[in-house]
């Protein structure tokens, strides 16, 4: 199965969600109130957020009063580039350009950021590149053990240090062995924080220094992990995150569920930062680069 | 939790309350306002509507419009229906009727099911009973670990297998608690999503087979619009007994609660307030409502304070306020209690009306970067010179900024701020004397702020 289509199976299962199916919505009748109230409905029951939902409906009835569109059909067409203009704005390259490159993922609490390592580094395994995994969270019982049985089931090696030790000495470690061992790719998991705790971000920041201090420019890239069902704090998560250490891109996981995870349109909108991949079952195999015209598609239910 | 929402809540309280007359008009525009309120907290947008639409109702009928404070009359009315949807009284868990009580936790994944589990047996131990944990989330790699890991931290029993399926898993389990005389087994299941057909009958099946007193849904608090369809829909296969929200230590206005008790009717028996084992705490919603409408809730904060403070130093501080001794020695200590109570902002919001309490002092005391810089300056002092400020002048003031890492400003605000409050304290203790409340009395003289 292509990456293109496992992103489609796995939204199509939040398509069914049984509350705000409004699929004939667009199918027709007049452009009227009760059509952008509606509309309005929708991106808000997807998470988009109220203020701006109405502020993409508004930009909608501009467009539409400017073009002279009388039909619904053509309506969704405008807010679906609406959409896709806003997501699909940054040039997203997944591919390493550097040696050893290296991904640093962080986020909360439970929003998927070990398994999404794991799925990381399987993608990267298969495109035929040396990966090394790091088990950076060293505060959650079992988190490193959980990494582990991952990191056996893909093949990729692990570096990991003793639970509760300072997550920094390890990621120290673990670029001079990437060096030593010439990987292509470093994929480093972290301990689950929220973006409320100052010390706990602080963590994260000396973390960040450390590799930059042992790898030029590293970490390459820092991925904001979000939980889909996340409502309107991962906004606050992705600018206190940023604040911390500058992330390039989120993981959006769990979209194989009812949540439509709008709420990546502020992220974008607001702090310009895009998402790099989604998150779309259990299995190894179920990451993908994100679409926006999917994403868009899956977000308005048609 | 909620602050925002109670702070734009009251906004709009503020403004009807000042209206002689009110108009459809008036009524509107403060629906509108609730509306935006609730819907930015994550509320479900269908519990909106229809919480709006049974205010509004109300609103423009004769009981208000008929009326001579007709914008009391609506603040009354939001009042009334803020308290039904988040319910009254606060749930307890169930007690088996002969042998143990089971309670089985179930929900998504990354809700905090685990962590839960454990956080809830440490509750139990803690008030009285003998609980016993079994793993059965065989799916997740780690988890039957993290979950021995964690029980074992606290010295609480467990039953895994990581061999067999999480069926079997809990009818062993139970078996090998009651062998335990435990009086409470606590399953930790997988997590699953709701439209996960296959997992979702295998959990009815558990339920099935273990016949639980309690199936207790965790749900995390940062959720959006999607957590009413979790809900619903575990609601529909298990039936549930009672909702666990998670993570509310974050900065999440946790509209989520609100909408999980509107769809499955479920009470929210517990919240998750920490990474601590021990931070779990039972759920008044009686008292939730009162904090969203502005109107404090006094009762858990003492309830909070006499389980955290120490008894013995609040009384010396006690006497060392009322012989007006309150050094910035003193001061220090008592941050560094009123801080292992939790975030200040938690604490403020529990007073009555946090409209009333000043924006100025809310940003003096509550930035917690701010508190780090104060316990560094006062610690940068030699002990001479916080028993006895007086004597700091400028080349003091001076090496104490250094030592501290701050600026000569920020030294003299804290000793500005630090004269305040012993004024405060003088003023205090005159009034003190006539007919307060001892509770109360006692809470004044902690929380000077």
């Amino acid at each position: 199965m292509s990456l293109m289509d496992q992103f489609k199976s796995g939204l199509a299962r939040s398509r069914d969600g049984f509350i705000g199916r409004l699929g004939g919505l667009f199918s027709g009748g007049d452009i009227d109130q009760e059509f952008y109230d509606e509309l309005e409905e929708i991106l808000v029951s997807g998470d988009v957020g109220v203020q701006t939902s109405i502020k993409l409906v508004e930009r909608l009835q501009d467009e539409i009063k400017g073009r002279k569109i009388k039909e619904r059909e053509e309506a969704k067409n405008l807010l679906l580039e609406l959409i896709v203009q806003i997501m699909g704005s940054a040039e997203i390259t997944n591919e390493p350009d550097q040696k050893p490159y290296v991904i640093l993922l962080v986020g909360v609490n439970g929003s998927g950021k070990t398994t999404s390592a794991a799925k990381l580094a399987s993608l990267y395994k298969r495109s035929g590149k040396e990966v090394l995994l790091i088990a950076g969270d060293t505060y959650r019982a079992a988190a490193i053990e959980q990494l582990e049985i991952w990191s056996e089931r893909t093949g990729v090696d692990l570096m990991k240090s003793q639970a509760g030790s300072d997550p920094s000495a390890l990621f120290f470690d673990a670029m001079n062995a990437a060096k030593a061992r010439n990987v292509d790719v470093v994929i480093g998991d972290t301990a689950g924080r929220l973006h409320s705790r100052y010390n706990l971000m602080e963590e994260l920041n000396k973390i960040y220094r450390v590799i930059g201090r042992n790898i030029d420019e590293a970490p390459h890239r820092v991925l904001l992990v979000v939980d889909a069902t996340t409502g309107q704090n991962a906004v606050a998560q992705a600018k206190k995150f940023n604040q911390s250490v500058p992330i390039d891109g989120l993981i959006l996981t769990k979209l194989d569920g009812t949540a439509r995870g709008g709420i990546v349109i502020n992220i974008q909108d607001e702090l310009d930062i895009p998402v790099s991949y989604v998150g779309t079952g259990e299995k190894l195999e179920d990451l993908a680069p994100f679409d926006p015209e999917y994403f868009a598609r899956a977000l308005l239910e048609i | 939790m909620f602050s925002n929402l109670a702070e734009k809540l009251q906004d709009t309280f503020r403004r009807l309350k000042g209206k002689g007359k009110l108009s459809e008009k008036d009524v509107d525009a403060a629906m509108r306002e609730i509306r935006l309120a609730l819907l930015e907290a994550d509320v479900n947008f269908k519990v909106v509507k229809e919480f709006v639409n049974s205010i509004r109702e109300r609103a423009v009928g004769q009981e208000v419009m008929g009326s001579l404070t007709p914008g009391q009359q609506v603040v009354k009315i939001v009042n009334e229906e803020m308290t039904g949807l988040m319910g009254a009284e606060q749930s307890k868990l169930a007690r088996g009727e002969k042998g143990p009580a089971k309670v089985m936790i179930v929900g998504l994944q990354g809700s905090g099911k685990t962590t839960t589990a454990v956080k809830l047996a440490s509750y139990l131990r803690r008030d009285g009973r003998n609980p016993f944990l079994v793993a059965a989330d065989i799916y997740r790699p780690g988890a039957v670990k993290q979950l021995e890991v964690l029980s074992s931290s606290i010295g609480e029993k467990y039953y895994s297998n990581l061999e067999n399926d999480p069926v079997n898993i809990c009818k062993e389990g139970l078996k090998a608690a009651e062998r335990e005389n435990a009086d409470v087994v606590i399953f930790d299941t997988a997590g699953r999503l709701h439209i996960d057909n296959e997992m979702m009958s295998e959990i009815s099946t558990i339920k099935d087979e273990i016949k639980p007193e309690e199936v207790l849904l965790v749900v995390d608090a940062m959720t959006g619009q999607d957590a009413v369809n979790a809900a619903a829909s575990f609601n529909e296969a298990l039936g549930l007994s009672g909702v666990i929200l998670t993570k509310l230590d974050g900065d999440t206005r946790g509209g989520a609660a609100l909408s999980v008790r509107k769809v499955t009717g479920c009470p929210i028996k517990f919240i998750g307030v920490g990474e601590k084992v021990e931070a779990l705490e039972p759920f008044y919603p009686d008292r939730m409502a009162s904090r969203i409408l502005g109107m404090g809730d006094v009762l858990s904060l003492i309830e909070k304070a006499e389980a955290t403070l120490d008894q013995d130093k609040a009384k010396e501080m006690e006497k060392k306020l009322r012989q007006q001794q309150f050094t910035l020695e003193d001061f220090r200590d008592q941050m560094g209690q009123l801080r292992s109570m939790g975030s200040l902002d938690d604490i403020l919001n529990m007073l009555p009306s946090g409209g009333n309490i000043p924006k100025e002092i809310k940003q003096m005391s509550l930035n917690e970067k701010s508190l780090i810089k104060i316990e560094a300056i006062i610690g940068s002092m030699t002990r001479e010179e916080r028993t006895n400020p007086s004597i700091l002048n400028s080349s003091r003031r001076r090496r104490i900024a250094q030592g501290s890492g701050t600026t000569v400003q920020d030294v003299n605000r804290l000793l500005n701020q630090f004269n305040q409050m012993q004024k405060m304290f003088k003023q205090m203790n005159m009034s003190g004397k006539k007919g307060m409340g001892k509770k109360m009395k006692k809470l004044k003289n902690r929380f000077p702020f």
